[in-house]
């Protein structure tokens, strides 16, 4: 495990695998989107509506899980100080509020004609929309200090805070009324879902994961560039 | 074709779900590349400018990250 934890060869890993990880995730988004706007059936319920799940849930399932890998990642700095557990956590937190938003856009989209209203202040909106102000709560935070550590230590602990939402949402179609529809994937009897629609869910779902994957790389190269710079800013004036 | 484009007279929520989606993704995408870019010129721009300042010093900015030396 240590051997991955210098940041240098950390980096050189992801790298090369960045053009595989990239490709992968455009194949894999292309052929959700031919299954899941083409070749799947319409809901007998709600009709064409039903395609708008093949992002509404990979964005939700990435918006809990980018959330999940922050929270461990300020875990990991808080405990360890790694410089790339705090580098992690910056780089995911934008990607997490990009998936968050993502998935409150396509739900109020799926909403309104199905339920009748674009929003409604329930537990599994209100929770979710919770989610998203913690990722711009912990890009302000770390952005606000003069000194990276002083702004590393404190979103770490605001994630780690707000962590206790993930299983709240989870759950909070099985806790509250809500007009939100329980789980149809995750239960204990089986997917409650037919193989001609669970396809192209699950393709979008591991395009979604790669897409993640690749562009993480990116903005960590992006950030680990920027602490060099620092240094050798500070060292020039010092 | 039109069939396809009409969604079961839901078109006006299903194409803006995936537009919403995909210009997300790819705004995400292009500023984060964008980001990447401009930190690798301003990177390279600074160590270009110390060398002529001042003896080069190979271990200052490398030990500060366990960082290799990416300029040539």
């Amino acid at each position: 495990m240590h051997r991955f934890a210098n940041p240098a060869r950390f980096m050189r890993i992801a790298e090369a695998g960045l053009p595989w990880i990239a490709a992968g995730s455009a194949g894999c988004v292309a052929a959700g989107l031919y299954f899941g706007l083409v070749a799947s059936p319409p809901d007998y319920q709600q009709g064409e509506t039903v395609r708008i799940m093949y992002v509404h849930v990979p964005s939700a399932w990435m918006a809990m899980f980018v959330y999940a890998l922050l929270a461990a990642a300020s875990a990991g700095f808080l405990v360890w100080r790694h410089p790339l557990a705090d580098v992690a956590a910056r780089a995911a937190a934008p990607i997490g509020a990009g998936f968050t938003a993502m998935a409150l856009v396509t739900g109020a989209l799926w909403g309104q004609p199905m339920w009748g209203t674009w929003w409604v202040w329930d537990a599994r909106l209100t929770s979710v929309l919770i989610l998203f102000f913690l990722y711009l709560g912990h890009i302000a935070l770390t952005g606000a200090f003069d000194e990276p550590e002083r702004g590393a230590r404190a979103g770490a602990l605001l994630a780690l805070v707000g962590a206790v939402n993930l299983p709240v949402i989870k759950f909070s179609v099985d806790w509250w009324n809500t007009l939100h529809q329980p789980a149809s994937l995750a239960r204990l009897d089986g997917p409650a879902i037919h193989s001609s629609m669970l396809t192209p869910l699950l393709l979008m779902a591991l395009g979604f994961l790669l897409y993640f994957l690749a562009v993480l790389t990116v903005r960590m190269r992006a950030l680990l560039l920027a602490r060099r710079i620092r240094a050798l800013r500070l060292a020039g004036t010092g | 074709m039109r069939e396809f484009l009409e969604m079961g007279g839901y078109a006006a929520y299903v194409w803006p779900a995936y537009g919403a989606a995909l210009a997300t993704m790819l705004g995400l995408l292009a500023a984060s590349l964008a980001s990447a870019r401009a930190r690798r010129r301003e990177l390279a721009a600074l160590e270009g400018r110390g060398r002529t300042r001042r003896p080069h010093r190979p271990g200052a900015a490398a030990a500060e990250d366990g960082h290799d030396a990416e300029a040539p």
